[in-house]
């Protein structure tokens, strides 16, 4: 065990559990969060792997010390991560704003029934 | 050695502790709390894992304006939260659903074991193809040479997501100014704080940026500072955000990955390819685009904080 | 010189640009998308317009260079050869899908003309520039996913597609479709997460993620890994929550039903295509070898369980856009029985896909358009309200009508030939019960196109006219649904162009033998019957002389027989069932069961 593997396992401990927030969490800010869990799990893999790439080389004596592909799309990654969680946060915002709830479903309902004629009027305030 | 995996240890346990508070614990607002602190570890361990540069943005972006934006959100979110948990899933199908993910987590787990070694790299080849690139941090040459287009579709990307943004707004507040931040009441500190820091933060993205071609750094964490420095004045109330309708916003929103275009469409004919920096060029080429790049992204980076526009700047984005 | 040679020598020189060629389709979006932001303003449509004409041209231009010359068209970006630098390719699959694309952006840039008009006197409008914007931002994910060959593009590119396809589900800005969007954008993450997550695994295997040289390393090998067995479930898994591939719908009956009829346009043809699109690639590009059994037909039974539960579900529907969101379900599910059909027939599986994914998205762009200009006449789409509207709008009636024979499968549509491919490689590979379920699919399709054009064609107008729609509108609607119906009288050389890069498939021989004898007077009475059975089945079940009937009832209810009662308790199951398999934790749970049974199935393959 060396700490590459222990930060891999780590990751895929981070998936795990970004997964089941994600499902799980009933607010909608708890799943964004969870989101970005998972994110980071992936992105801490990429991280190990990168690392492990540059160990090869290093113990073959040529002294570099992680690959930097990986290194670049995960900076990449990382940006696009907080565009979608920008996005998601000003949806939500918007949402509780006029509707007065921040889940994705409604209380008790469930999701909202698909057969019911939608309100042309205006929307319930908070 | 052992030494070293004990610190590794400990950060990891940390780190899984903190993401579990994320996940499980009461409020939102704590939660994000959780989240900051777990991002600042989480910028310890790239730099564990020797990915400085990586670390930079984890800290800056990842941690500090992921973690703002969703501060901001959770403080006003808070209202609603009590009506959340009559929508929670029954246990059953929570210890369901928990036991799965332990199965993925597992599952990934073992595949981490069971990657090849030594492992396979593309180091070697980025080393050797770095010279004609002219710069010195590989990080930088993968970004802005052998995988130019990723950058510049990343840096498009985040234009629909301004608009995505915008695009909640009401109509009559369309065109005006963003009102999503937050002002403190009495902001005496944060003003003055406000008017000390900019300057310094200003030359340090400046300096990530230049730097950025030959050591650790680049126009993500330099963009991200800057944003951050932005965003400080914004919210201490100095400057107000600018109107999504102004024109000189919007041309310097897209400059960015314009020039980019214009320089790859122009190596078509100087270098034989789309995105390619004729001989001896490559350097100053790549440090314009890090330059405009970068206003580009602080702009964009700061108005995602922003939030959509608003009738009434500072009435908490209600219309 | 005449005009033609004038607009003909450009087009050659375009075609000679060769690789280079693929970075127009690539970057035109790009531009327009941030010019876009910098113009702004009330002639914006217009502009928007050029640039899906020029766009289209060289979508052409691609198609035609790479029929002619036999070969995929490859180019390397900025000079780096992969696995350092990023490829573009275009193969036949990536052309068709790039055509396809630029001729139903350019119907919906038509049509949007009249929606999206700022109006005199403003200087810009939310909705304006938000629309127009985004649909160039779709336009750019659409074409780079066709032309992307790297894994982590492709990732870049499927964001790009997510975060423009979102906004524009709650362009409306009310409540219910802010929900749709934030439901449609978390599970799309979901989706992408989980993809990416595979990339990693690729990465960490192999040191690259371009698709040809993964293929080639991965040939080599004498097993699959097992990181690249979790990679390929994760990937699939991601791109299936992306595509919503039954169980994993729940976003888009709300989202493709709340966003603007040109919106709901452009998700339903495109959006869901790109990510079946990078599916196609995963299973058939970079591990053609993997695609065992049980992985097939796990992906087969989903595909045949959304035809079945997505037509059900659509039948139980009162509003017409909820209508044609739940066919878009069942469409998909046609796409995914390629997977089993493809192990001893590829040519005519691959072929078939294809023309489905074709003459779907010609079709079902008509239909949600047509849906926005009667929504938009009589203001309202309730199903059972809508008699007599025939009268009104006689144009759009007839172009829903024309698109609707294509979804069921009527000569000379391209669903008809979509349907005759498949059953042919039905007849192939002795899997016959696929076979039953289109021939089921294609009769619940029936059935509930005959519910709206009954209640369309009968009796007088039941409402008021809000507002007149343009006739340029009706005319593109009806030029998409010709385009559909019209798909199966194409050369089969043509079908040529599905092959190109692809080593021993011969398309146009496979549509050649299908075809065989597929056109013909009996042959149309043969499928003909039994639609005409549950039209008249439906027809009877319409309160067809009797326009007093009460309008808050359901389809079956309407009925005193024995049948009527079933069939309304099943209904009233089946819909429950939906509402919970559309749960968020209900589709999670589906989702992680998915993703173990299918590494699982992978692995005992491998």
């Amino acid at each position: 065990m060396n700490g590459p593997t222990l930060f891999g396992l780590c990751g895929a401990a981070l998936v795990g559990l970004g997964l089941y927030g994600l499902i799980c969490q009933p607010g909608a800010l708890r799943k964004i969060l969870a989101f970005n869990l998972i994110g980071s799990g992936v992105f801490l893999l990429f991280g190990v792997i990168a690392k492990r790439g540059g160990g090869a080389l290093s113990a073959a004596g040529l002294g570099v010390d992680g690959d930097p592909v990986p290194q670049a799309l995960i900076i990449t990654g990382l940006v696009v991560a907080f565009a979608a969680t920008s996005i998601a946060v000003a949806l939500l915002l918007r949402l509780a704003e006029i509707s007065g709830r921040s889940t994705l479903e409604r209380a008790g309902s469930g999701s909202h029934s698909p057969t019911h004629e939608r309100a042309p009027a205006p929307e319930r305030a908070a | 050695m052992t030494s070293a995996l004990v610190v590794d240890a400990a950060l990891a346990l940390l780190v899984l502790g903190l993401a579990l508070w994320v996940i499980s614990t009461r409020a939102a607002y704590s939660a994000v709390v959780g989240f900051v602190a777990y991002g600042l570890l989480m910028a310890i361990v790239w730099v564990r894992l020797a990915a400085v540069d990586v670390a930079m943005t984890e800290a800056a972006l990842g941690t500090g304006l992921t973690g703002l934006l969703l501060l901001g959100a959770a403080a006003r979110l808070a209202p609603y939260e009590a009506a959340e948990v009559s929508s929670r899933p029954g246990r059953g199908l929570r210890m369901l659903i928990g036991l799965l993910c332990a199965a993925i987590a597992l599952g990934l787990a073992a595949v981490v074991l069971m990657l090849p070694d030594p492992a396979p790299t593309l180091a070697l080849l980025v080393a050797e193809n770095l010279p004609p690139t002219g710069v010195g941090n590989p990080v930088t040459g993968v970004l802005l040479a052998h995988r130019a287009i990723d950058t510049l579709l990343e840096s498009v990307v985040l234009i629909p997501a301004l608009i995505g943004v915008w695009s909640v707004a009401a109509d009559p507040a369309w065109g005006g100014r963003p009102g999503s931040l937050p002002r403190p009441q009495s902001g005496s500190a944060l003003t003055l704080l406000a008017q000390v820091l900019p300057p310094f933060g200003i030359l340090i993205g400046i300096h990530l940026v230049w730097n950025g071609a030959d050591d650790p750094g680049g126009k993500f964490q330099g963009a991200t500072v800057l944003a951050a420095m932005w965003i400080l004045v914004l919210i201490a109330g100095l400057r107000e955000p600018p109107a999504v309708r102004d024109q000189r916003l919007r041309v310097l929103l897209v400059i960015g990955a314009l020039v980019f275009i214009g320089i790859g469409v122009a190596g078509i004919w100087l270098a034989d390819a789309f995105l390619a920096y004729p001989e001896g060029y490559a350097k100053p080429l790549i440090l314009a685009i890090e330059a405009v790049l970068t206003l580009s992204i602080a702009l964009t980076l700061g108005l995602l904080l922003a939030g959509p526009p608003a009738n009434d700047h500072r009435s908490g984005g209600r219309s | 010189m005449d005009s033609s040679s004038l607009l003909v020598s450009p087009f050659t020189s375009l075609i000679e640009l060769g690789g280079l060629l693929l970075v127009i389709p690539l970057m035109l979006p790009v531009i327009g998308l941030l010019l876009a932001l910098m113009l702004g303003g009330r002639f914006l449509g217009r502009f928007m317009l050029l640039l899906l004409l020029l766009g289209l041209i060289a979508a052409l231009a691609v198609a035609t260079a790479v029929l002619t010359g036999g070969d995929a068209l490859l180019y390397h970006l900025g000079g780096w050869a992969p696995p350092l630098g990023v490829a573009l390719k275009a193969d036949g699959l990536s052309a068709i899908l790039l055509l396809v694309s630029a001729v139903v952006i350019l119907a919906v840039g038509i049509y949007a003309q009249r929606d999206f008009r700022v109006p005199p006197g403003a200087p810009e409008t939310r909705a304006s520039l938000v629309f127009w914007m985004l649909l160039m931002g779709v336009w750019a994910g659409l074409n780079a996913a066709f032309l992307g060959q790297d894994l982590f593009t492709l990732f870049v590119a499927l964001e790009l597609l997510t975060f423009s396809a979102v906004p524009l589900v709650a362009l409306d800005g009310r409540a219910e479709t802010l929900a749709a969007a934030l439901r449609y954008l978390l599970f799309a993450l979901l989706g992408s997460v989980l993809y990416l997550l595979g990339a990693v695994l690729f990465y960490g295997t192999y040191a690259t993620l371009d698709i040809a040289l993964l293929a080639e390393r991965i040939a080599g090998a004498p097993s699959l890994p097992p990181p690249i067995v979790a990679a390929a479930a994760l990937m699939t898994v991601g791109l299936l929550a992306k595509t919503a591939l039954f169980p994993l719908h729940l976003w888009l009956p709300p989202a493709h039903a709340g966003a603007p009829p040109a919106a709901s346009a452009i998700l339903s043809a495109l959006v869901v295509k790109a990510s079946f699109f990078l599916i196609l690639r995963i299973w058939f590009d970079v591990l053609p070898g993997a695609l065992n059994p049980m992985t097939a037909q796990i992906l087969g039974a989903l595909g045949a369980g959304a035809i079945l539960f997505g037509n059900l579900i659509a039948l139980r529907q009162a509003r017409l856009k909820l209508l044609i969101a739940y066919s878009t379900v069942a469409q998909i599910g046609y796409l995914f029985l390629i997977f089993p059909l493809a192990a001893s027939a590829e040519s005519l599986a691959l072929t078939g896909g294809m023309l489905q994914v074709v003459s779907h998205a010609c079709a079902k762009a008509a239909m949600f358009m047509a849906a926005g200009l009667l929504a938009g006449t009589l203001g309202h789409d309730r199903i059972r309200d809508l008699g007599g509207s025939i009268r009104v709008l006689p144009i759009t009636v007839l172009a829903f009508g024309l698109a609707g024979l294509s979804l069921i499968g009527i000569q000379p549509s391209g669903g008809y030939l979509t349907k005759t491919l498949l059953t042919a490689a039905v007849d192939g590979t002795g899997q016959w019960w696929w076979g039953l379920v289109m021939q089921a699919g294609g009769l619940l399709t029936a059935a509930y196109l005959f519910w709206v054009l009954g209640h369309a064609l009968s009796g007088p107008p039941s409402g008021q006219v809000v507002a007149r729609p343009g006739r340029a509108q009706e005319l593109v609607v009806l030029a998409l649904a010709l385009a559909a119906l019209l798909l199966g009288l194409l050369p089969p050389a043509l079908f040529d162009l599905v092959g190109v890069g692809r080593a021993g498939l011969d398309a146009s021989a496979a549509v050649s033998t299908a075809m065989a004898g597929a056109f013909g007077w009996s042959k149309l009475w043969g499928d003909v019957w039994p639609i005409l059975v549950v039209g008249l089945l439906v027809l009877g079940m319409l309160p067809w002389p009797d326009r007093q009937a009460n309008a808050s009832e359901r389809l079956a209810a309407t009925t005193s027989s024995v049948t009527g009662h079933w069939a309304a308790a099943l209904g009233a199951i089946l819909e429950r069932a939906d509402r919970g398999l559309r749960k968020w934790p209900v589709a999670g749970l589906s989702l992680l069961v998915l993703a173990l049974a299918l590494a699982a199935a992978i692995a005992t393959g491998s």
